[in-house]
Order: C-alpha cells, then structure tokens, then sequence
C-alpha cells in the first residue's frame, strides 16, 4: 500500500540564496487529513509548491507512488489538486464553466465528460447552477469554493490547500469549514487558523525555519503550550 | 472613468473602405508574423503575461496627472510595452487593447480597428523600439540611455501615430492634409511630452524596484534588426511625408478622389428610369420622403410590437 | 470597491439579447460596412440605417435616450472634418470673413460633412448596440467564430478578467494620493507640486502598477500550471447554430444588401 504523499530530505534554496526547505521528510498516508502550520517564512508554501512539480529541489518528492519529474508534471498535477491562497488568481477565466472545466480539458477528456466534471465539482462545492457566472462579481466565500471546484473537476487523488480560511468572513469560513469535512479525499491543509484544524485535522505537522518541528496528533501537540509558543503559534 | 475618446482612436465613417480594408491586411500581416515570434520569446508564459499587461495598460489609462489648463496627460501604453515585453509581445498587447476598447467602448470604430490597431500597435511599437534600442546603444548600457530611451520611444511612437492618422484621413478624402497633419502633429506633440514624463516615472518606479523585468525588452540583435530598420523606415517616411503632403494637400485630394470614387459617382446603369417620376418632384426627393415614411413604419411597428408582447407579459404574470 | 460600471453590458430579455453572439457580431459589421458604402449624400439610405438601429434599439429594451447618449460621446471626432465644409468644391452657399481668412461655404461640402457625420454616428449606435446587450464571455465566442487567432482570444479573456480587479488597485492608489493631496495651511503657498513631480508620481502609480501585474501573472501561471496548462490554448467546440438564427442572419443581411443597392440606384 502506498503513501499518497510521500517526501524524503527535501531541500530546496531560492534563487536569491535563502534556504527555504532544509531535508524535510514527511508521510501522508491515503484519505488522512493533516494540517500545516507554523510561522509566515517558515516554507509552508513553498513545500506545498514541490508537492506538484512547480518548484523542484533536492530529494524526493512522491505522490501515490509517481515520482515528481519532469516527465511525470502532467500525471502528477491530475493527482494533486493544489488550492492557493488567493482565488483571484485561480479564477482566470471569463466564466465559472471555462474555470471548472480547464483542469479536465488540459486533461484531454471529451466535451460531454468536461460537462459532467464541472457539474459534479460545482454541485461537490454546493454551487450548481453556477456555470454562467462571471468570478469578478462573487463574493470571497463563492470565490474560494469555486477555487476548490476548479481542481475538483480533475477528481485528484489528494487535495492541497494553501490558507483557505483567510480574508472570509465568520459565516463564509463556517461554510468553508463544513465543505472540507465532507470532501473525503487525502487533505493537506496550510493554515494559521488553529480552530479549523482542532475541529478537522487529527494531525498536525509543525514547521519552522525550512525544518519539521514537530508531527503528531493535533490534540497531543496543541497541550504542548512550549512548542507552540516556540514556533509562534497559539492555542485556540 | 472611461468616458472620454482619445483622438488618436478613429471612429467609423471617417476613412475610406479601401482605406480600411488595406489597413487590415497590414495589420493581418503583422499580427500573424508577431503571434509566431511570441511563442518562441516567452513560451508557456506568454499568455497569462500578455493578458494581465494589457489589462494593467488598460486600467493604467485612468492614471492621469493635469497638465494645464483642464487637459490631462496619461498613458497610451505602446512604449512601454515594447520595454517591458519586447516588441512582438508588445504588439499583440496594443492589438488586444484597442480592440476591446473598440469592440466595448467604441472608442474607435469596428471597420477601421485595422487602421488602429496598426497605428497605435505596430506603428507604435515598432518607432518605439528602434528608439529605444538606439538610445540604449548609444548610451552603451549607462542607465540614462533607459530613461532617455523611454521618454523619446513614448514621445515619438505618439507623433508617428498621430501623423499616420493625419494622412489617412488626408487620403480618405475627410480632412485635407494641409490642416489634418500640422493640427494632429501639433496637439499630439504635446501630448507626447506629457505621456513620456509618465513613462519615465515608471521606469524610474521599475529601475528601483525590479531592474530585472526591464531587460525583457532585449531582443537578440539579430533577430531585432528587422523591426529596428521597419520602426526607423516608418518613422523617417512619416517625418518626410507629413510636411510634404501639408503643403500640397491637392496631391492627396486626387488620390482620395481617385480611391473615394465610389463616394463621388452614383451608378445609374437605369437609364430606364426618368429623372422624374412626379412632375416637380427630383427622384432623389422623392425617395427621401419615400424612406422618411417606410423608417417611420418599420419604428412604429417595432414600438408596438414591444409594447404588445409587454403587455401580453405582464398580463399572463 | 468594484468598478462595475466598466463593463457595459446591460442584461435583459429581448429579442436582440437573446441572438446569437455570433450572428449579432456579424450584422452588426455588416451594418458597419453597408453605411460606410452608401455613398454621400444618400439621404434615404440614412434615413432607413437611422430606422434600422433605432428600431433594434427599441426591439433591446433599452431605452432610445441610453444608446443616444452613449453615441454622442463619440462624435468630437466629427471636428476634423470641418473643413470639408469650405473645402469641397462647387456651389456656394455662404461667405464668411473672419479676420484675414476669407472662407465659403458650399453646398457639395456640407452635404459631406453632414454624410460623414450621419454615417459615423449610426455605426457608433451599433457598436453600442452590439456591446451593450451581449455579455462579454459571449463576445469571445463570436470572435472565435469569426477567426480571431486563439491566442489572441485567451489573451483579450485573461485582459478582460484582470482588467477590473487592476481598476480597482488603480483606484486604491489614485485615493491613496488624493488622500495626501491636502492644502497647506499657509494659503500662500502654492500646492500641487511642480509639473515633473506630478508626472513622476503618476509614473510611479503607473509603474506600481505594472509591477503588480507582473508579480500577479506570475501566480496566475502557477495555477494554470497546476491544472496541467501545457502552453497550447486549448477550448471547447463552438454549441451548433440554431436555424432561427441562421435565418435571422440571412434576413438582417438581405435587408442590409437591398438597401445598399437602392443607395446607388436613386
């Protein structure tokens, strides 16, 4: 049985010179729901990005047993469906369909199977209906679960998400909330939002400075009141 | 506010179909030679890079600063495209631009978009890069060769649109050159200056923050000599043709009658029909009085059309 | 803060809206084009052009005066062909003096003006027509349709979409400097700073601007990446015309070739 996510001695340094992963390994085994935190700096995001070949360092980097290369990008992004941050960036396109249905037609499915992947991921994110809308007048709630849509319709074996809980309002993140613990596939979360990931997460990977600090169950590790204040966290 | 049309976008009606239709195979032409040198400059970038510089040189032209008396200067965009992307990625930005500033604000016209788009696209662009690749050479790398090289690119890609448009309508037959060029070359002139200061304050803006992203516009020499001797070519054949064509204006009014005729003659392979259907009455007069009355039917019957299936409407609600 | 009024599209129900994109495109041009062909001074075929737009204007719901309106802001341009007026040759109507010019009027010159001005101003109303009662993802379909390279149509799509959330930074930072553009309590003093600073700063607006357009595309091509974006412009087939609108197509057309031959014959 393999790992879904599987990372040994990753390093990775930027182009201006700073470290950002010093020889990180980490295991994700299949449908776990593991969160990420730690500091801003602490190279959240950038381990997120090697997960599907957008940056590439040193070490290994597998997901459901595909190695992250150069020949295997195109397998590899069907499988990881990467969320980031900010939707304005995701939606680029002129409807909600055309968003929706980019991942399943690069993947060179046919018309009538885009069709139905868009409608099944919109209606996954409770959004039916939505096709025709332009992203520019959604609100930031329908914003980001159009984002998470738009890797849904590629029905990928894991599920990335970079901060999804920031900049909504407290219905918007409950509703948010609420849409991840129904999707069942493998979830890697990063996020400052400790109450999300004591509701969701039963294990939690703390980061800190390009190294894993820590990675364990959450409730274990949020008791830990030294750890967290050492790697500027805080309990809920 | 995008309200008010710049006078560098020509509507519809104001140059000859021949006029507009040359400059579309102009432009094709360009434009299908520029889609094919971007893929090779930027690759898979080029798309989403394309896309959000032309959109930040749309939303950049409501970035205005007064000048004097109400008027205001802003960006038209063309130089600073070519500096910041290159002149091919430049060209399809300027084209993407003013086509949809065509198509949804109607600044400019539909059938003459080809005409504008080659004098603020290509035209622009390519004045625009000779420019500024000579001042650069010139300056053999020193920093005031950027910041003179983008002032003089955005001042003189300006002028040369302005007096191409000038002897396009000069030769459509719309505005003699003797007034259209001097009063275009004139008012742009100063625009110019103004758009040149704006682009060399965001140049200066770029050299501080990101110097790496002003070295897009270096295009391999080689490769860049065509465009370079094209922008140069267009530049010095505007500079001679305005003046002359100002000061003989008859010249242009016969090509423009010769090209227009179909503006000036009137087919009447009819001999058939007399001049005079009614006594007293032109055949032209009478067919105005003829359409005055068919418009009012055709208006009249779509009205009530409208008003009747509103009705029917808001009768079965 | 969302500039909304950017964007022109007006939604309604109407004949006109519910065209096709492709087949509106295409009248539209050829309603362009038949105006630009009438020859001057073909009084009646502007009248009937006149009819033409105003009726699909009223067929629009959108009310005569809103498409008016918008089609003057167009018309300044008409000043360059003043001229035409004393320049056309043949019959004079009037003489006029002003100062060492002596200037006349004739009859052939303003019947051309008045025919470049009518003609210019009927085909703004059908671009305005056009644009206002077809939403713009609709429009990329029609260029499509008609061959606008695909390169060029991911392009304009991407412009559009990142146009108005660019506006909106633009905005942030035009209130940001009239946030700092304050008098000076010595009413002495000359405020707005010199020529070449205002320019600097809007250059420096500018160049802020285009900084973040950079720094944006670069994550808009992460997430196009991410969705296995492989550098091809990849879409859709085009839905199959309707029957109705092909005929509709070929009526609106015919209609535009009749009237363009009685342009010539009368």
């Amino acid at each position: 049985m393999h790992h879904s996510i599987e990372v040994k001695d990753l390093s990775f340094a930027y182009p201006d010179g700073h470290q950002a992963l010093k020889g990180v390994s980490l295991s994700i085994a299949p449908c776990e729901k593991v969160a990420l935190v730690g500091p801003n700096g602490a190279g959240k995001s950038t381990l997120i990005l090697h997960l599907n070949g957008i940056l590439m360092g040193s070490g290994e980097v597998r997901v459901c047993a595909v190695e992250a290369r150069k020949e295997n990008l195109g397998r590899l992004r069907a499988m990881v469906g990467l969320v980031f941050q900010s939707p304005d960036d995701q939606l680029f396109s002129p409807t909600v369909f055309d968003d929706v249905a980019f991942g399943p037609l690069y993947q060179g499915l046919a018309a009538e199977l885009v069709h139905r992947r868009v409608e099944e991921a919109l209606c996954a994110v409770h959004m039916c209906g939505y096709e025709r809308r332009i992203s520019h007048h959604l609100s930031a709630g329908e914003k980001k679960r159009i984002a998470i849509a738009t890797v849904l319709s590629m029905q990928p074996e894991v599920l990335v998400l970079d901060e999804p809980t920031a900049g909504l309002d407290p219905r918007a993140r409950r509703s948010l909330i609420q849409l991840l613990r129904e999707l069942p596939m493998t979830m890697l979360v990063s996020t400052h939002d400790m109450h999300m990931v004591g509701e969701l997460f039963p294990r939690m990977v703390i980061m800190d400075e390009g190294s894993i600090v820590a990675d364990g169950p959450t409730e274990a590790l949020m008791n830990d009141q030294a750890l967290l204040e050492a790697h500027g966290l805080e309990k809920p | 506010m995008h309200s008010a049309p710049q006078p560098l976008h020509i509507p519809d009606g104001f140059l000859s179909v021949l006029v507009s239709l040359l400059f579309w195979l102009l432009t094709a032409a360009a434009v299908g030679y520029a889609l094919r040198r971007v893929g090779k400059d930027l690759g898979d970038r080029q798309v989403p890079m394309m896309g959000v510089l032309a959109a930040a040189i749309f939303a950049g032209q409501m970035l205005n600063f007064s000048v004097a008396g109400g008027t205001s200067g802003h960006l038209m965009g063309a130089a600073i495209a070519t500096i910041l992307l290159g002149p091919w990625a430049a060209m399809l930005v300027m084209t993407c631009v003013v086509s949809v500033q065509a198509l949804i604000f109607q600044d400019g016209g539909l059938l003459v978009l080809g005409a504008n788009i080659f004098n603020m696209g290509v035209v622009g662009v390519a004045v625009s890069y000779m420019a500024y690749r000579t001042l650069q050479r010139l300056a053999r790398g020193a920093r005031w060769g950027l910041f003179a090289g983008g002032f003089i690119a955005t001042w003189l890609s300006i002028e040369a649109s302005a007096l191409l448009v000038a002897l396009q309508l000069a030769v459509s037959g719309v505005s003699p050159a003797n007034v259209a060029v001097p009063a275009m070359g004139g008012v742009h002139a100063l625009i110019g200056i103004g758009e040149g200061l704006i682009t060399l304050g965001a140049l200066a803006f770029l050299y501080r923050a990101r110097p790496d992203l002003l070295l897009a516009g270096e295009e391999r020499p080689i490769k860049g000599q065509f465009i370079w001797a094209f922008g140069l070519l267009l530049a010095f054949g505007l500079a001679v043709a305005s003046p002359l064509a100002s000061s003989n204006p008859d010249g242009l009014e016969w090509v423009a009658a010769q090209a227009g005729f179909l503006d000036a003659r009137r087919l009447s392979p009819f001999n058939l029909i007399p001049d005079y259907l009614l006594p007293g009455i032109s055949n032209q007069a009478l067919a105005t009085v003829l359409a005055g009355v068919l418009g009012m039917l055709i208006v009249f019957a779509v009205t009530l059309l409208v008003a009747y299936n509103r009705r029917a409407r808001r009768a079965s609600d | 803060m969302h500039i909304h009024f950017l964007d022109p599209f007006q939604p309604r129900q109407s004949p006109i809206h519910q065209l096709d994109p492709r087949v509106k495109f295409v009248l539209a041009l050829a309603f362009i084009l038949t105006a630009a062909l009438t020859p001057s001074g073909a009084w009646s075929a502007y009248i009937l052009l006149f009819a033409l737009a105003f009726s699909a204007t009223i067929l629009s719901d959108l009310g005569a005066s809103y498409v008016l309106k918008r089609s003057a802001l167009a018309l300044p341009f008409v000043l360059s062909a003043l001229p035409l007026i004393f320049t056309t040759e043949g019959a004079s109507l009037l003489d006029l003096s002003i100062g060492a010019w002596s200037l006349t009027v004739t009859q052939p010159g303003l019947a051309r003006f008045a025919s470049l001005a009518l003609k210019s101003w009927v085909s703004v109303q059908a671009g305005i027509l056009l644009a206002v009662t077809t939403p713009f993802p609709d429009l990329l379909v029609a260029m499509r349709a008609l061959g606008v390279p695909r390169l060029i149509v991911a392009v304009i799509g991407l412009m559009w979409r990142y146009l108005f959330v660019l506006a909106d930074e633009a905005l942030r930072l035009i209130r940001a400097r009239l946030a700092r553009s304050g008098d000076a309590a010595n009413a002495e003093l000359r405020t707005g700073g010199s020529l070449v600073w205002r320019a600097r700063v809007a250059g420096g607006m500018a160049g802020s601007l285009f900084l973040r357009a950079f720094e944006r595309s670069d994550r808009i091509y992460m997430a196009m990446l991410s969705r296995g974006y492989d550098g091809e412009a990849r879409t859709l087939p085009l839905p199959r015309i309707r029957p109705l609108q092909w005929l509709t197509l070929g009526v609106g057309l015919g209609i535009l070739a009749l009237l363009l031959v009685l342009a010539y014959l009368i």
